[in-house]
C-alpha cells in the first residue's frame, strides 16, 4: 500500500477546442492511497481535464502513464481502445455528474451493480446478489428497492446507486466528476466518510472533480485550482484553502459563504 | 526533533490592492525529543502562524524547518502528508470531521491510518474517551453535536491516539474544567516521557508551568513596522 511507485503520471495533458483552451500543459504525479481535488469555476477546464485522463477524450499532446497491476507503466492516451476499455472495467471508475451517463436506466438496481461485477468474471448469482444488496446498503438504498429500475429513482438515489455500480469492482483508481452535486447534505456527509474509509483501506486513489471546497477539505489530499484551462495553485488541501497563494484562489476561497 | 532556522512569512492579499503583510522574520528554535516548549507572545504576535507552518498548513516565504528528516519548508505534499500521519501531531482548537462519523472511530482514525488493526484503535480511543470523562453513551454518536467542551476533549484524544514523536498543541486546556485539565496535562506529561517532541500555545500560566521546560517569546520574531 505504501508502495513507492506513482499510480497515476501525468505530463504535459493539453486539449483545445478550436480556438478554446479546454485545458493546458497539466502534469502531475498521483500516488496509490492518494485523493486529489480539482477546483475552478465553470468552464475553468476541470472537467475536460478530468474525461482527458480517463481516456473519455483524447488530448491533444501529453501522456498519462498508469501503473498497471502487472507493474509495468502504461501510457493510456495511447494504449488500444480495448485496453483502455478494460481498464475502465476493472482498475478505473468513473463518477459522472449526473447519473443518467453512469447507469443503465432499463437495468434493475441490483442489476446495475451486478453488471460491473459480471464483466470482471462474477458469474454466481447468489453471490452477486447479496454483493448488490450490500452496497446499496452502504450507499444507503433500502434492499426492496434492488428490483426496481433507476428511473423510478430520485436523482439523490441515483447518484447514490452510480458510487455503488462503480466501486462494487474495488477499482483503484476513481474520478469522480462533482459527485456529490445532486445529493443530500446528510447522505453526502455518509459517502464522504464511506469513501474516506475505502481509500483507507484499499488504498484507493481519486481524483475529484468539485466546485464544493467544503468537499474537497474533507476527502482530499492534494488539490488542484484551474483557472482558463491553466493550473494556477497547487498544493496541501488544507495549505491551499487556509494560505492561498494566486490571487484567483484568494478570490475563491474568501468568495465561500460562511453556514 | 524540531528544528525551525531563519523562517520567514508574509501574506500577500491580491484582492486587497496587493497588500503585503509581513507576518515573521529570523523566527528560530530547537526543540528535543521530550521537551516541551510555550510558544508565548500578545495576541497576534504569530504564535498560531509558526505553528501552523510547522504542521504544513501555511506556506514559508524562507527559511527552513526541519521535523525529523523532513523539511517542511519545501517538502512535496506526499511527504508532508507522511509526516503527519506518522511522526507530527496537531491538536488544533476546532475539531473538524466529516459529519454523522461516531465519536469512537473519529478517535480511532488516526491509528487505523498508521495501519493498527480496528480493534487496537477502537480500545485504544475507548481508554482516552474514558480518560477525558466523555460519557459512554456519547461514544456512538457524532460530536458535531456536542458541547464545546466535549469537542475540545474528543479532539485531543483524537491527537494523543496514536504516539506521535512531535506534537503541536494550540491551546490544549483552554475552557477546560480543572478535572479535565489535570487529565491532558498528564498526557502531554506521559507523551514527554516516551520522547516526544512538545510544541504548544497555552494561554493558563498555571499549565504551561506544569509542562512546559522553556517558553519562547514570538513577538521577538514580529517584523518591525514595516514602512
Amino acid at each position: 500500500m505504501s508502495a513507492d511507485h506513482a499510480l497515476l503520471q501525468v505530463t504535459g495533458l493539453t486539449k483545445s477546442y478550436g480556438q478554446r483552451m479546454g485545458c493546458a500543459d497539466v502534469s502531475f504525479d498521483l500516488y496509490p492511497g492518494e485523493v486529489m481535488g480539482i477546483v475552478g469555476e465553470s468552464g475553468s477546464g476541470k472537467s475536460t481535464l478530468l474525461n482527458c485522463l480517463a481516456g473519455h477524450l483524447p488530448p491533444d499532446t501529453g501522456s498519462v502513464g498508469f501503473h498497471m497491476r502487472d507493474g509495468t507503466v502504461r501510457d493510456t492516451v495511447r494504449m488500444s481502445e480495448p485496453e483502455r476499455r478494460m481498464l475502465g472495467r476493472t482498475d478505473w471508475a468513473f463518477v459522472h455528474q449526473h447519473a443518467v451517463d453512469g447507469l443503465r436506466m432499463n437495468v434493475s438496481a441490483g442489476g446495475n451493480v451486478g453488471e460491473r461485477l459480471m464483466a470482471v468474471g462474477a458469474r454466481h448469482y447468489g453471490d452477486i446478489r447479496s454483493a448488490a444488496v450490500d452496497w446499496l446498503g452502504r450507499v444507503e438504498i433500502a434492499e426492496d428497492r434492488i428490483d426496481d429500475r433507476p428511473r423510478q429513482f430520485s436523482g439523490g438515489m441515483q447518484q447514490r446507486l452510480q458510487i455503488a455500480r462503480n466501486l462494487v469492482t474495488g477499482p483503484r483508481l476513481v474520478f469522480m466528476d462533482e459527485p456529490t452535486g445532486g445529493l443530500d447534505v446528510s447522505v453526502q456527509a455518509r459517502l464522504l466518510d464511506l469513501l474516506r474509509g475505502l481509500v483507507r483501506e484499499m488504498g484507493l486513489s481519486a481524483i475529484i472533480v468539485t466546485h464544493d471546497l467544503a468537499v474537497v477539505r474533507l476527502l482530499a489530499d492534494r488539490l488542484m485550482v484551474m483557472k482558463d484551462g491553466h493550473v494556477v495553485e497547487t498544493g496541501l488541501t488544507d495549505q491551499v484553502l487556509d494560505d492561498p497563494q494566486h490571487a484567483y484562489t484568494q478570490l475563491l476561497v474568501s468568495s465561500v459563504l460562511q453556514v | 526533533m524540531i528544528s525551525v532556522q531563519d523562517v520567514a512569512k508574509r501574506f500577500v492579499l491580491h484582492n486587497q490592492g496587493s497588500t503585503v503583510i509581513p507576518v515573521m522574520q529570523g523566527a528560530s528554535l530547537d526543540v528535543a525529543p521530550g521537551e516541551c516548549v510555550a510558544l508565548v507572545g500578545a495576541s497576534g504576535a504569530g504564535k498560531s502562524t509558526l505553528m501552523r507552518m510547522i504542521y504544513g498548513n501555511y506556506t514559508v516565504a524562507s527559511g527552513s524547518i526541519r521535523v525529523g528528516e523532513v523539511d517542511v519548508a519545501t517538502a512535496p505534499p506526499r511527504d508532508i502528508l507522511a509526516l503527519r500521519r506518522h511522526t507530527l501531531g496537531y491538536v488544533s482548537q476546532f475539531l473538524r470531521v466529516v459529519p454523522r462519523v461516531p465519536t469512537l472511530d473519529v478517535v480511532a482514525e488516526p491509528l487505523l491510518s498508521v495501519g493498527a488493526t480496528g480493534q487496537d484503535a477502537r480500545a485504544r480511543a475507548r481508554d482516552l474517551l474514558a480518560q477525558l470523562n466523555i460519557p459512554e453513551r456519547l461514544w456512538s454518536l457524532s460530536p458535531t453535536t456536542f458541547s464545546g467542551g466535549e469537542q475540545q476533549r474528543v479532539n485531543i484524544a483524537r491527537g494523543f491516539a496514536h504516539a506521535y514523536p512531535a506534537m503541536l498543541l494550540d491551546e490544549p486546556t483552554a475552557s477546560l474544567d480543572a478535572t479535565n485539565r489535570a487529565v491532558v496535562l498528564g498526557l502531554i506529561q506521559d507523551a514527554k516521557a516516551r520522547g516526544a517532541a512538545i510544541i504548544g500555545i497555552f494561554h493558563d500560566a498555571e499549565a504551561r508551568a506544569a509542562v512546559c521546560d522553556r517558553e519562547v517569546d514570538v513577538s521577538t520574531f514580529t517584523p518591525r513596522a514595516a514602512a
